[in-house]
């Protein structure tokens, strides 16, 4: 490390020197180019966004700032000192701190103990612990960065467990702080608080590097904003001079449509008839409290609301396969038949018989087998149709022409079927889950968290493919804690909140805000009485005039 | 200490009915039982708390076996040939700390399969010992019996004559308390100074991190390999320190695989305490108390039915396997336990 005065005086006196500055930054990981000759300045007290697709590099030129990974070449300078930082120990000691998209938090410690994790001082916990509890507080007073420090990390929410990781980095003086992805996880009430408390830091003169793919965070609240593209630096703007349109070309290389094109709905006879949902899981929890809905062919219903409020086990239990354990009742007619709710013929084999296909919420999961080849991702639920077997053994020919044909229609990159599906980019992960569903052209479709982790491309596609499929006169049902995607693609939107429909909306005639309350589980008392009191039913039944405009 | 749920009491109230109605059914022996006990929890309890450094930072182990059996082989070789217990004791330490090295290099720096490395340990122990053994005395794999300096000898307390008069307490502390080796008093010192070390000082709090999520030490700027070398480390002293007393206190000498299981039976017992130092002594001595019981009463005559031997000499084996199979409640391991860490985003 150089000694400090000495370069300070050596800089010229009129530029004052930049909170952080690289200098072509290069970073290979075998024969993947991470990033190319990077170059970065970001000035001390702004707010600095970082945006870019899945994949861009991001997170790779991040990681090197904080020591994670070493750069193939270039420099780096902090505050105007260069400096080789060789590991995460260096960069905290220059003023680093980093709020990682994954916490690094030790779930079965106190607040505390990971507060002083790495910083205690000394051999012994005690003093550590008694500076720290006496940090936290002012701290809590500054920023508003309340977080009971008694508290086990498990026992927090995600927003809670994010502000530990704040403090974590203050309490080091981090001077610096980059965010990566903070608000993937976030309410939206808790993406709001979580701006203000960057407002705070910024007005203390502290620097923030906001890395996200949201449009709407870099503009509402960064002062300037770089632009990366497939490993490589394309702009560095101030927000306040350029638009979103212009930094999502400039994220795809491309003009994109941020809003879906799509005509008005057509909708036909009910598809699915929904009537009293209830589930109760293994430990008692009550997960659907009744739900009542319908879903008519040629529309697409959104149910948006804040993760965890039994959306997950709706779509689950729609799919065939409810959570082990528990306790399911209602009725679910498709297409006017019954379908088995709870008995030997409600599993995901004999839904996807009835014509109901299912992009389950979590890809990696539940969606693919990652080691498994990208034709055999497509045959799963559908590996004994008639046309892949031959005679007693599976066709494999015939599944691999399949497969072929499917990532050609989805455009999936690279159009090789013999790779693992680990081996695609999240994206191209997801258009090979939403292929398998949508090419076997299903009466209904359940689609769960369709663009999470997802580029804007790859967003672009599967939102027009969503629509066709609509067009084509089939019924989808659309879950994600995305309000912008449920707004831009549904014709009709539920809100869930606790296991309950909070209420019907259509896309056109409410507002962010509206739903945002909803999803609070807060109803409009002045056009409703006490929801309370109201069996979801008729709370929905109002709008259903409207529906059919 | 905190015995914070019912379930953490158990094994205590449990270990402590035992001997309370063996005192009360058979006095007279049961005194001398429960003194053997204490004998026969010692390398169990040293050998458990080694894995419990270990374990909490991340390395499963089941090398302990091997690694007491080496240096019991190594404390008792060398004992004999110094005529000291305590070079001995230093030898069966560099012994067992020379598997947990290889243990180390392929399991934290290689990032190899620590289960693999540790079964490889315990063939290596058997056989080197075996192979050594034969090349060094022509005793068939035993060493020569150690006598005198060369062994631990018991160590009366203080005012242990004194208090013998003294009805129950003085009873206790003479009788059973009283007389063991040092390595005993070591090993029961080290329970209270292993809790402290792990709740109240920066290593403890280090290691119990990295065993849960070794990131979060990553990203805090500590070594993640450093850390784990030093857990293994220590797990390699106690289990050294576990052998010399299997070889040079226990018994007199080194028998082929003296270590009979005793490494997995640590392990059954750390599982059973929930990776706790204080529930570790309980467990231990669970187990040393069964063992003692069956030494007691190779046939057991309850009046209507004899249990054979071979029955109460089994109890501690099924016992292992009662708690291996999960009948104590859940056990949760430490979190990153088994995983080599590799950095990522």
């Amino acid at each position: 490390m150089a000694e400090p005065a000495q370069h300070l005086g050596g800089r010229s006196a009129t530029a004052a020197p930049a909170a952080i500055e690289l200098t072509g930054i290069s970073k290979a990981f075998g024969p993947v180019q991470a990033n190319k000759d990077i170059d970065l300045r970001v000035e001390r007290g702004t707010i600095h966004g970082i945006i870019g697709e899945n994949g861009a590099g991001k997170s790779t030129l991040m990681s090197i700032l904080y020591g994670f990974y070493k750069p193939d070449s270039g420099t780096i300078e902090v505050n105007g000192q260069p400096l080789s930082i060789t590991d995460s120990m260096t960069a905290i000691r220059a003023g680093i701190g980093m709020v990682f998209q994954h916490f690094k938090l030790v779930q079965n410690f106190t607040v505390l103990e990971n507060i002083i994790l790495g910083a205690e001082d000394g051999r012994l916990l005690r003093p550590a612990l008694a500076k720290a509890r006496g940090v936290l507080r002012r701290l809590a007073e500054e920023y508003q960065l309340n977080v009971d420090p008694d508290e086990r990390i498990e026992e927090l929410s995600v927003g809670h467990q994010q502000r530990v990781e704040i403090l974590k980095a203050l309490y080091r003086q981090a001077d610096i702080l980059i965010l990566d992805e903070p608000t993937g996880v976030l309410t939206p009430a808790e993406a709001d608080h979580l701006f203000r408390i960057l407002e705070g830091l910024k007005a203390e003169g502290k620097t923030i590097i906001l890395i996200t793919h949201k449009l709407r965070e870099i503009m509402e609240i960064t002062d300037n904003v770089s632009v990366m593209r497939r490993g490589e630096m394309v702009a560095s703007v101030r927000t306040a001079e350029t638009s979103p349109e212009e930094l999502a070309e400039l994220m795809v290389g491309r003009k994109v449509l941020l809003n879906v094109e799509k005509g008005p709905a057509s909708p036909g006879a009910p598809v699915l008839e929904v009537r009293g949902l209830k589930m109760v899981d293994d430990e008692g929890v009550e997960r659907l409290r009744g739900i009542d809905f319908d879903i008519r062919a040629g529309e697409i219903l959104g149910i948006a609301g804040v993760s965890g409020n039994g959306q997950t086990q709706l779509l689950e239990l729609l799919g065939g396969y409810p959570e082990k354990g528990s306790t399911v009742s209602g009725t679910i007619h498709m297409n006017g038949e019954p379908l088995d709710v709870t008995g030997t013929r409600s599993d995901a084999r004999t839904r996807r018989k009835r014509g109901i296909g299912h992009v389950p919420e979590d890809r990696q999961t539940e969606g693919l087998i990652m080691d498994f080849t990208a034709w055999e991702n497509i045959a799963f639920g559908y590996h004994d149709k008639p046309e892949y077997q031959r005679g007693w053994l599976m066709d494999n020919d015939a599944i691999r022409r399949d497969a072929q044909k499917y990532m050609e229609d989805f455009d999936c990159r690279p159009r090789n079927c013999h790779l693992a599906a680990r081996n695609f980019s999240g994206g191209n992960q997801q258009k090979l889950v939403v292929a398998r569903e949508i090419e076997r052209n299903p009466d209904l479709l359940l689609i769960g968290q369709p663009t999470r982790g997802v580029d804007i491309g790859a967003i672009e596609f599967i939102h027009k493919r969503i629509v066709e499929l609509r067009d084509a006169g089939k019924a989808i049902l659309l879950v994600s804690v995305e309000l912008d995607e449920i707004l831009s693609l549904s014709d009709r939107i539920a809100v869930m909140f606790d296991g309950r429909i909070m209420g019907e909306r259509l896309p056109s005639e409410t507002t962010t805000g509206e739903l945002g309350l909803l999803m609070a589980g807060i109803t409009d008392t002045d056009r409703h009485d006490p929801a309370e009191g109201i069996p979801p039913e008729h709370q929905y039944v109002e709008t259903t005039p409207e529906e059919r405009v | 200490m905190k015995l914070g749920s019912l379930n953490e009491a158990l094994t205590p109230i449990l270990v402590l009915a035992i001997c309370v109605i063996w005192a009360m059914v058979d006095s007279g022996r049961a005194v001398q039982g429960i003194d053997s006990a204490l004998r026969l929890m010692t390398p169990l309890l040293l050998a458990c708390l080694a894995g419990l450094y270990s374990e909490r930072s991340g390395v499963f182990d089941i090398g302990l076996e091997g690694k007491m059996l080496m240096a019991a082989f190594s404390a008792a070789t060398v004992a004999y040939l110094t005529g000291s217990a305590w070079i001995g004791l230093l030898a069966g330490i560099a012994g067992s700390m020379a598997l947990s090295l290889i243990h180390g290099l392929a399991s934290i720096t290689f990032r190899g399969n620590q289960l693999i490395s540790g079964v490889a340990i315990n063939f290596l122990a058997s056989g080197l010992t075996v192979l050594l053994g034969i090349k060094i005395f022509q005793l068939g794999g035993r060493t020569p019996s150690l006598e005198g300096a060369a062994r631990f000898q018991p160590i009366e307390l203080p005012l242990a004559e004194t208090l013998r008069g003294v009805p129950v307490i003085g009873d206790l502390y003479s009788n059973l308390l009283s007389g063991h080796s040092i390595l005993v008093y070591i090993a029961l010192l080290l329970v209270p100074l292993t809790w402290w070390v792990l709740n109240r000082t920066r290593f403890g709090l280090r290691l119990r991190a990295v065993g849960e999520n070794p990131a979060s030490v990553d990203t805090a700027g500590v070594s993640v390999t450093r850390l784990r070398h030093a857990a293994i480390a220590i797990c390699g002293v106690l289990c050294g320190i576990a052998g010399a007393y299997l070889a040079t206190s226990l018994s007199a000498g080194f028998v082929k695989e003296m270590t009979a299981g005793r490494g997995f039976i640590a392990l059954a017992a750390l599982i059973f305490a929930k990776w706790r130092p204080w529930s570790a002594l309980f467990a231990t001595f669970l187990f040393g108390l069964l063992e003692a019981i069956a030494n007691q009463y190779p046939n057991l005559d309850l009046g209507f039915i004899t249990i054979p031997s071979m029955f109460m000499n089994a109890l501690p084996y099924i016992l292992t396997v009662i708690i291996l199979a999960g009948f104590v409640g859940r056990a949760i391991p430490p979190r990153a336990g088994g995983e080599p860490y590799v950095k990522e985003r």
